[in-house]
């Protein structure tokens, strides 16, 4: 890549989650020279793949916080920004149930809340219209949110990257930022493909956005992990959830207490668990908190602890506060460093970071607006390169595809029908992720209840068909190659 | 295309064992047109990739391989004139047997007068049992395992550990021994191997691979390919007891740790299904809940000898032609259950006044010198009685009534 360590870039964004990526989007709207870096094999490898995928209404956090400011204009910009990408989504509203007449209190301070910060439509139910609503759910009382949705976390990131990319913005993967230097207005990022030179850097890494600030001698902040674990139900577990079920908020929980939410395919999604844990990194799902999970989820659910679960998965937390004490709410940091100006941190984004990412972005896109001149592409496109799917394709539809192209007649993924058609185009995705789980969150391939067992090897030979050498087949990149070579040479 | 439904009279789903059976069996039952679909290249199922012998003992009298056993199969097949398809998969099946198929020459609708199930089964999965700790690459269920190490040639790891003694996992432990890597240990939960005793005995004592009974993997450890797994005994109750675990390192782990039939399809049409088995509730002529659709092989429930599944193949097939031939079956009133020490007894619907229908079963743990009886529910009357020396929960045991029945029966188990 000796080409591009020469050329300077107007903003770098560090970091490809959804945050970085909303930013990259917004920014590519204007006349710039953009790059993502992102240090794993592909986007929404952190944060933005662990999460419940729920689009908050914003009655959680404190009004007048900066969560509770952009979580509310991001409510407001989610929607339409996922209908012009084209990223499934559903509103589907929600509860918050109360199991006892001593809990509504605490719904009304949470209706109150959400009030002051003009969240709209919230009310308090009963148990008739608790059943009318979600007849899964119990409760005596629930806070009904009518504007809360779900939507894929990372269907969203991978589409906000590819649309910016579209409009001609750079996306680097493996790229991890491991040194900074300041000169003559610029800034050069040090990372294991190139040296990148930017006038303007959106520090948005996540969990180590304050690793990376140091590096940048922005010695502000401190990121606290707080691991949450989730299981996730077969389809066919027989129970359809319509809408996302939250217990009352316990005051000592980090997080939203472990809830029960719907998938757009209809899994059920139990978690989170609200640990801190030392190590960013250690996504590990604990036999503890498993057993927890059921039983929550059957308090809010009876019949859930039955069920069979086919995954589970884990998130990290960014939190600000430090679990041995001292303030409990930590609120989203988003500020131009005073120390180096032109580089923005966005620290802390946390839940509700997925629904406020859309208003993060507005708000970094001005001010990068005040430094840099923002000139509007006139030949900016909203949308994002089509992408098809056979599941979701009618009869007539189906036969004309295959007609075209037989690799739309040759199914790959067995539990989620998935076509060759669809593999191959998602391992030519812009980005070069080629890994199984890129493979896995483009097309859904692996998601089912054979988790993998049908389709790994019929995508080990795709991948193989699309010049990957059997050695370099990862599971999420690193050091996790699934093959030790061939045998017998 | 919509405007077009192609017809056949029966229409079989899956080329393995037993699909290949009953294509067969159709055709030999006067069947007209058979259309015989398989999602694979090729026909054969499972059995492609099982290139280790001990198939066709039952069937062909003589032991071979598993794609040997195939080829011979697939090579009556197509001496029937049977339509094959390959690379074809049926995505949706209704209730009145029209089928959604998809496969490179096309995406159809085909109606058929009667249809087979024959879709076999698929592996439980890490998630399924539940194994905390990280999610490393190197994980693999024994099948896939065993599809990536002999159709294409891949080696999977250095050091392996497995978890479950189902027959697949077992065969998997030699293999890979074969291959060079270092198997350090089969772990089973239960106090007794899953798989059938002479796969104990020549792919893992022969090879000294330590067999741990009562103990399970509680934690894998890794964050991009497994580094070590941590094992625990369990006590009655099969939970891991504390102070017992102790850590392998290894960089694969493997698991053979149940199979489940695959009977997405038979939800889909509607198909009642049996808790037991995991597959069909069907009766003595092997069709279930929904007319016209019958069941067979691994998809109706977990055979231990491929033989059996195409045992049950080549009649579910003759049925299936007899059915869309016109033959309809008399009720169905009299209901099997399972009684003490029986896991489960199929088919588990019969109908009333048949006689010389067999039972298959399979008993909940090892026994020895036992009497399964065939009883009356209502009379208490005894149909059926065979002695055994020795049973296992590994292994499907059949057992006959000579006699017809007009009750409902039980068939239980007595040590």
């Amino acid at each position: 890549m000796a080409g591009t360590q020469s050329s300077i870039h107007d903003v770098v964004v560090i970091g490809g989650g959804v945050v970085g990526c909303a930013v990259l989007r917004e920014l590519s709207r204007y006349d710039l020279k953009l790059l993502l870096l992102e240090k794993e094999s592909d986007l929404a490898e952190g944060i933005s793949k662990g999460n419940s995928g729920v689009i908050h209404a914003g009655f959680n956090v404190p009004a007048g916080s900066l969560k509770a400011r952009t979580n509310v204009a991001g409510l407001a910009l989610i929607y339409p920004l996922a209908d012009e990408l084209g990223v499934p989504h559903r509103k589907t509203g929600k509860l918050v149930v109360a199991l006892a007449d001593e809990d509504r209190p605490r719904l009304e301070e949470l209706k109150a809340e959400g009030d002051r910060s003009g969240v709209p439509g919230l009310e308090i139910v009963g148990e008739s219209e608790i059943r009318r609503l979600e007849p899964l759910a119990r409760g005596r009382w629930a806070l009904h949110s009518p504007h809360t949705g779900i939507i894929s976390p990372y269907e969203l990131t991978i589409a906000l990257a590819e649309c910016a990319w579209q409009n001609g913005a750079e996306v680097r993967l493996e790229a991890p930022v491991e040194g900074v230097s300041y000169d003559g207005g610029l800034f050069r990022l040090a990372t294991p493909r190139g040296v990148f030179s930017a006038r303007r850097v959106v520090n948005s890494a996540g969990l180590f956005s304050d690793e990376v600030a140091r590096l940048a001698g922005i010695d502000d902040y401190r990121i606290f992990p707080y691991r949450g674990e989730y299981l996730i139900t077969d389809k066919d577990c027989g129970l359809r959830l319509g809408m996302p079920v939250y217990p009352v908020p316990s005051r000592d929980d980090p997080g939203l207490g472990i809830h029960i939410t719907p998938t757009l395919e209809g899994n059920i999604i139990i978690g989170p668990s609200a640990e801190p844990v030392g190590d960013k990194r250690d996504a590990a799902s604990t036999r503890q908190v498993m057993a927890r999970l059921k039983a929550e989820a059957a308090r809010l659910m009876p019949g859930l602890g039955r069920t069979s679960f086919i995954h589970s998965y884990t998130g990290l937390r960014p939190k600000l506060v430090d679990p041995r004490g001292g303030d409990r709410f930590g609120d989203f940091i988003v500020e131009e460093s005073a120390v180096r100006p032109g580089w923005v941190n966005l620290v802390g984004i946390e839940s509700p970071g997925l629904t406020a990412a859309p208003a993060i972005a507005g708000m970094v896109a001005a001010m990068i607006g005040t430094g840099l001149d923002l000139r509007e592409r006139p030949d900016f496109v909203p949308e994002r390169p089509r992408r098809d799917r056979f599941a979701a394709a009618g009869d007539a539809e189906r036969a004309a595809r295959v007609s075209r192209d037989a690799d739309w007649g040759e199914m790959v993924c067995r539990c989620e029908h998935v076509t060759r058609a669809e593999v191959t185009a998602a391992l030519r995705n812009p980005f070069g992720a080629r890994t199984m789980d890129a493979v896995k969150r483009r097309t859904r391939c692996g998601m089912g209840r054979c988790q993998g067992g049908f389709c790994t090897p019929r995508i080990v030979e795709i991948l193989q068909d699309e010049g990957v050498p059997v050695e370099r087949i990862t599971k999420r990149g690193g050091g996790s190659r699934l093959f030790y070579g061939r045998l017998k040479g | 295309m919509a405007g077009q439904i192609e017809t056949c009279d029966v229409a079989v789903i899956g080329g393995g064992p037993a699909g290949l059976a009953a294509a067969l069996g159709a055709r030999r039952a006067g069947a007209g047109t058979v259309v015989l679909i398989e999602r694979d290249r090729t026909l054969g199922g499972i059995l492609n990739q099982c290139v280790h012998d001990g198939f066709g003992l039952f069937l062909y009298k003589e032991t071979i391989s598993g794609p040997e056993y195939a080829e011979r199969l697939s090579e009556d097949v197509a001496r029937e004139s049977v339509k094959v398809e390959t690379g074809a998969m049926v995505l949706d099946l209704a209730a009145d047997r029209l089928l959604r198929v998809n496969s490179r020459q096309g995406y159809r609708l085909i109606r058929a007068g009667a249809v087979v199930l024959a879709m076999g089964c698929r592996e439980r999965t890490r998630e399924m049992i539940e194994i905390p700790g990280t999610r490393p690459a190197g994980i693999f269920t024994a099948g896939s395992a065993q599809n990536l190490v002999n159709l294409q040639n891949l080696r999977l790891g250095r050091e392996a550990v497995i978890l479950g003694s189902g027959d697949i996992g077992l065969i998997m432990a030699r293999r890979l021994t074969f291959e060079g890597v270092a198997v350090k240990g089969v772990f089973e939960i239960l106090p007794w191997a899953s798989g059938l005793e002479r796969n104990v005995r020549q792919c893992l004592m022969d090879f000294a691979i330590p067999l741990e009974l009562g103990s399970t993997v509680v934690e894998i450890r890794g964050r991009d390919r497994v580094e070590s797994v941590v094992v625990a005994k369990v006590d009655g109750a099969l939970a891991p007891v504390a102070g017992t675990e102790r850590v392998i390192p290894c960089d694969t782990l493997l698991l053979s740790v149940g199979l489940i039939p695959e009977n997405e399809l038979s939800k889909r049409a509607g198909i009642e299904l049996s808790p037991l088995t995991g597959g069909a509730v069907v009766d003595e002529t092997l069709m279930t809940s929904v007319e016209g659709i019958f069941s067979c092989g691994n998809v109706l429930h977990i055979h231990d000898v491929a033989d059996w599944a195409s045992f049950e193949g080549f009649a579910a097939g003759e049925r299936a032609a007899r059915f869309a031939a016109g033959e309809r079956a008399a009720a169905r009133t009299v209901r099997v259950s399972a009684g003490p020490d029986v896991r489960y007894a199929l088919p588990q619907l019969a109908t009333a006044g048949r006689a010389g229908v067999e039972w298959s079963f399979r008993v909940t743990r090892p026994m020895r010198n036992v009497r399964i009886e065939i009883k009356g529910r209502t009379s208490g009357r005894v149909y059926a009685r065979k002695k055994f020396a020795r049973l296992l929960p590994s292994e499907l045991q059949k057992i006959k009534v000579r006699e017809a029945v007009e009750e409902d029966i039980e068939v239980g188990g007595h040590e």
